[in-house]
């Protein structure tokens, strides 16, 4: 099948902001037809299963620190001894950013107009960008957290209430990554900005609703393939 | 960019732009699908679509999955309540779940599932559950069903009624397919939450469920099994699901407790794989476990084996770990159990405050070293704060400096050691010193004598400092303005030194600071005689008695005034040490709940001590003086019952009662949840406070004062989400009728409302004539992206502007008797709803209103109340009786008024009471 939009190639940001990020420019250029999430990190003979590790810890890019994000004041955890926890705790979005903050995805499990929408995903790209590997991977946004792993180029967002568990969602980014990963065989940005239709997919297989949906790689790969057959 | 490929560019732009210039003649499936994908494609780089949405909804009921997965993630993607289109869409979906195909069942499920929308809640709530529990259906559409009808119950609450499918949806949990459990373990979780009642079953299944992933062996489950952990998802999600319950049954239990501390023991293995991802898998299902044990708060055993695994967690090298076990740490400290516990890990945790590198670790650890605070470690821990404080991130002072200000109070042995505190906090963060915490050490130090000498003394000392913060000149200002004379034996801080310190200070401050240090100043005129010609030469100058802030002149020109005209005695009396302030809950804590978030009736009850706080004058001389200054009449003319016309035969009721009114926090029944708002409007009639509707969005609170015929309503609207309320707007709705006969003032609230916030507004009620309806409060906002409107009924009822009148029983049956006209008269005879208690009836028409005599009616047991309803036009004279007959159960109600409408109102009102 052939939907590679053409205009609309030539519209993507890489090209488009050439001029403003020279360096970020050629090595993307350079590794638009190499997968730029793991190849660097890991040699994928040893990743066993298939199975590939994060490059959270070694960021690829030099960072710049900067101020300090100031999350809001803590709020309880909905929950008190012996009373029942009563708070809705589900995912309200997902959101993939690259570091210039260009969106490669954007799912939201919540109703928000779309002003709210751009806000949300601006203020979603300065909280997340200007953490280091010191950090967490959770931030405290609005009345929300974040939870975020970072990728090579991109960032990989969840926000879910606060109440929510954080190391189940930052696997399930991981889970979810290394989904992609297999399914576009060495996965990298211009994958997703040109496979955006088969990335929905590949979400609404694994989470649905602001809920996660299936876990299990092979079924949710399994599943996938039978979808490509049809195609 | 090269002019080679810019060429490129602008021909493949002329292609497109003259193929879609051409779809006006029918385009075959693959065009359609090629051209939507490449409008959307468009749409998702931030572009504008306006069209292409037919095209779309055509795809939908095409035959190929390509199309119509194309189809489906447009109208996912830009959804559009078009009604037409809706219609359309709703169809293709209906045709594509009756399919039969799991694919294309699946892709109409997630398009519902994306969409949300009421229209599609409408039209099939009823068809999904179908699916789910259906025999025949897949698994995979089986999992997306379940999370379909989450989120139609989400949107659509009312729309998904709990039905005949709950049970068989409970026992999804034995399903043999694991995705299938995990979609509804979620689905369950959030339906038991609202239901918990019908979904008990499920506790019993989930714990065996999660008893046979715990067990198992790290292969058992294959391709659930992530990193060597077993289904760590689906255990988080069913140890969540538990903690919709309190601990279940001990046989149940005792699985349980077998399931929790295997996890515990997993923890302490070593790991199966040096990957983070095995580690983070395994710690996600610890900390959901002991997240429920904490919920549990009922093992010993299992708390403090989970504190002592956190505490391992506090030097761990990920940083994840350290934060998360800081925050679940919080809520151990909580539990008597694991208090000590708790508390043994103090030097780590001080540690972490001053080493982490993420400030969101150190304010976890602050809010941890806050939880673990008792009488035993406060000295230590408020140190540590302070210390922490000047180094601290801007954006967290303000609530370490709360923090500081409640621990020290709350733990204080030595009132000293407070007083040194709270000067601390305002010399090390003065900035971030709410007003609530100054005026709290006031209330302290005024409250205490012991205390009194000491604080003089230190804000004396404090003050010596070249740059102080202004709040500490208000501080020192007030304090020494009352205690100065406590330390004006030393020479060193002789009364005209105390005046010189402050009057350096004096230029440097802003109008609020000057206009208390004025007060200070006229205080020191009646504490030392020998410096009122220093004073006196003070307020006299031209940059006093001519400023151009009026307050300030006021003051300067009134007290100037006071001190020449005034005797010593009178001088004494009007600038009085101030009363002690009634023992209350501390309103910096109010503050510190308000900044958390969770708005509950204990925070309403919060908003009003402080506000009554206020009310009370605060720690402010200058308003008590001033006013006293003003009004040359007794204080009870403040009340403004100097303006109360005589009561016929009767002695006025007492000042005292009333200052009583005002100014207690008269207990507001912290009511259950009532459903229906008539329910609540009739708890209103005889009490003022009170939550007077709840849902599980927005908490409305009332509380209000009524005198004459004037009154003043606030209402405090509580948002119970964590989401912000958008266009908030509550509008009071009077009937034309209503409108004539009762004015209502109110100003406009901000329209958002912060998740967890508060807002209040106030009502100013004015009564012109007598009325029965009762004006309606309408509540719109959005919620989400949805919009959420409510009505309740607004309780102002025509007894609020009752006076009570006492009387003796010669002069009641005169008026009885003179009331004797039958338009005048109105009797109700009904049945006693409530048990007939002697005492609630007495509460009863207290709180209706009306006095309540006492041996007036010859018959001990029947009741009898006299009072008058003030309104702008008219006075009018009420009597009642009310005669209780025990075997009957019933009462019989009459009233005897001079005007025939109140008289038919009242006895409305006050017989839905009994």
């Amino acid at each position: 099948m052939h939907l590679e939009p053409e205009p609309c190639r030539r519209k993507s940001p890489v090209a488009r902001h050439a001029g403003k990020r020279d360096r970020l420019f050629s090595r993307l250029a350079s590794r638009t037809s190499k997968p730029i999430f793991f190849r660097t990190t890991i040699p994928s003979g040893l990743c066993a299963r298939g199975r590939v590790s994060s490059s959270a810890g070694s960021p690829l890019y030099p960072w710049v620190p900067q101020q300090l994000p100031e999350p809001e004041p803590p709020r309880s955890r909905g929950t008190g001894a012996a009373g029942v926890r009563t708070g809705v705790a589900m995912i309200r979005f997902i959101l993939i950013q690259n570091r210039a903050g260009k969106t490669r995805l954007a799912k939201w499990y919540m109703q928000f107009d779309d002003d709210e929408k751009q806000k949300l995903i601006e203020e979603v790209h300065a909280v997340v960008t200007v953490r280091d590997a010191k950090h967490t991977n959770f931030v405290e946004f609005r009345n929300f957290k974040i939870i975020y792993r970072r990728y090579a180029g991109l960032y990989f967002c969840i926000c879910v209430d606060v109440n929510d568990n954080n190391l189940a969602y930052l696997e399930a980014i991981h889970n979810f990554v290394e989904v992609l990963n297999e399914y576009f065989h060495n996965v990298c940005e211009l994958d997703l900005v040109f496979n955006f239709y088969k990335v929905y997919t590949v979400v609404d297989e694994m989470f649905l609703a602001g809920e996660i949906r299936e876990t299990s790689q092979t079924k949710v790969l399994k599943q996938l393939l039978m979808l490509q057959s049809l195609e | 960019m090269p002019a080679v490929s810019k060429g490129d560019g602008m021909r493949g732009l002329a292609v497109f732009i003259s193929d879609i210039r051409n779809c006006d003649k029918a385009l075959d499936g693959y065009s359609k699908k090629k051209y939507v994908c490449k409008l959307l494609f468009i749409f998702l780089l931030g572009h504008d679509i306006d069209f292409g949405h037919m095209e779309a909804v055509n795809l939908l009921s095409s035959n190929r999955y390509t199309e119509k997965q194309i189809g489906y993630l447009f109208i996912s993607v830009l959804v559009n309540s078009n009604s037409e289109l809706i219609r359309l869409i709703n169809n293709a979906i209906k045709n594509d779940l009756a399919s039969r195909n799991p694919t294309f069942m699946g892709l109409a499920l997630h398009c519902i599932a994306n969409v949300g929308s009421r229209e599609m809640a409408e039209a099939f709530a009823g068809e999904i559950p179908k699916i789910l529990v259906a025999g025949d259906t897949m698994d995979s559409v089986k999992q997306s069903a379940a999370l379909c009808l989450l989120r139609l119950h989400r949107a659509s609450p009312d729309l998904v009624p709990v039905g005949d499918w709950t049970s068989r949806v409970v026992h999804l949990l034995n399903d043999q397919h694991l995705g299938v459990v995990t979609a509804a373990t979620s689905l369950i979780t959030t339906l038991a939450q609202k239901n918990p009642e019908e979904f008990k079953t499920s506790v019993s299944l989930a714990v065996s469920r999660l008893s046979r992933i715990v067990t198992s062996a790290s292969t058992d489950l294959q391709d659930y099994t992530y990193y060597f952990v077993p289904a760590p998802w689906l255990s988080v999600k069913l140890l969540r699901l538990l903690q919709c319950y309190p601990p279940p049954d001990p046989a149940v239990r005792g699985r349980l407790t077998e399931c929790l501390e295997a996890i515990l023991n997993k923890a302490q293995e070593p790991p199966k794989s040096k990957k983070v991802q095995h580690s983070n898998a395994k710690n996600a299902v610890l900390f959901e476990a002991i997240s429920l044990v904490t919920h549990h708060d009922s093992e010993p055993n299992l708390l403090v084996r989970a504190c002592n695994q956190l505490g391992q967690f506090l030097q761990h090298r990920e940083t994840n770990l350290r934060y998360l076990a800081l925050e679940s740490m919080c809520t151990l400290a909580s539990s008597e159990f694991s208090h000590e516990a708790v508390k043994t890990h103090i030097e780590t945790v001080i540690n972490a405050l001053k080493t982490e590198r993420d400030v969101s670790v150190r304010q976890r650890a602050v809010d941890l070293l806050y939880a673990m605070c008792d009488r035993s470690n406060a000295q230590q821990i408020v140190a540590e704060m302070l210390s922490y404080l000047e180094t601290a991130d801007y954006s967290i002072r303000e609530e370490i400096v709360l923090k500081v200000a409640i621990l020290a109070e709350k733990y204080a042995v030595d009132y000293t050691w407070y007083v040194d505190t709270i000067l601390n906090l305002i010399r090390i963060a003065g900035d971030y010193v709410s007003e609530e915490v100054w005026y709290r050490v006031i209330q302290i130090v005024i409250n205490r004598d012991d205390v009194q000498g000491y604080a003089a003394k230190t804000v004396f000392e404090a003050l010596q400092a070249p740059a102080c913060h202004e709040n500490l000149v208000k501080v020192g200002g007030y304090i020494l303005g009352e205690f100065g004379n406590l330390i004006a034996g030393d020479p060193r801080s002789s009364p005209l030194t105390q005046f010189h310190l402050l009057h350096s200070k004096f230029h440097l401050c802003s109008v609020p600071t000057r206009a208390l240090l004025l007060s200070t100043y006229i205080k020191f005129v009646n504490l030392f005689p020998e410096v009122k010609g220093t004073i006196q030469d003070v307020l006299r100058s031209d940059s006093q008695l001519k400023n151009a802030d009026v307050e300030l002149q006021q003051r300067a020109v009134e007290y100037l005034r006071l001190s020449t005209v005034a005797s010593t005695d009178i001088l004494a009396t009007v600038l009085e040490e101030m009363p002690p302030f009634p023992e209350r809950e501390s309103s910096i804590l109010a503050k510190l709940k308000k900044k958390k978030g969770p708005s509950t009736v204990t925070d309403l009850e919060e908003a009003k001590r402080e506000r009554s706080a206020d009310v009370n004058g605060g720690p402010e001389p200058a308003l008590a003086s001033t006013s006293a200054v003003s009004t040359p009449s007794p204080s009870a003319d403040l009340l403004g019952l100097g303006a109360a016309p005589p009561v016929p035969a009767g002695p006025p009721p007492s000042s005292g009662g009333l200052l009583v009114d005002v100014f207690s926090d008269s207990p507001s029944a912290a009511a259950p949840l009532a459903p229906g708002s008539e329910d609540n409007f009739a708890r209103f009639v005889c009490k003022n406070n009170g939550v007077l509707f709840e849902n599980q969005l927005l908490q409305i609170g009332l509380k209000s004062e009524f005198r004459q015929n004037l009154g003043r309503m606030f209402i405090f609207y509580g948002n119970k989400t964590s989401t912000q309320f958008l266009n908030f707007t509550p509008t009071l709705i009077c009937s034309d009728d209503l409108q004539a006969n009762l004015s209502l003032q109110t100003k406009p609230v901000d329209p958002t409302v912060d998740g967890g916030a508060q807002v209040q507004q106030a009502v100013n009620i004015e009564c012109v004539s007598d009325f029965t309806e009762a004006p309606v409060l309408n509540i719109q906002f959005r919620y989400g992206g949805t919009f959420q409107n409510v009505s309740v009924k607004l309780p102002i009822t025509l007894n609020k502007f009752f006076q009570p009148t006492e009387m003796a029983s010669q002069d009641f049956f005169q008026r009885w008797k003179q009331l004797s006209n039958p338009q005048q008269e109105v009797q109700s005879i009904f049945k006693a709803k409530h048990p007939m208690d002697t005492e609630v009836t007495k509460a009863k028409i207290i709180g209706f209103g009306s006095a309540l005599l006492e041996e007036v009616d010859p018959n001990p047991a029947n009741f009898v109340g006299a009072g008058i309803i003030h309104t702008r036009t008219a006075q009018i004279g009420c009597l009642l009786r009310l005669e209780p007959n025990l075997q009957a159960q019933m009462y019989r109600l009459t009233l005897r008024t001079s005007r025939e409408t109140v008289s038919q109102r009242l006895c409305e009102l006050l017989s839905e009471q009994f």
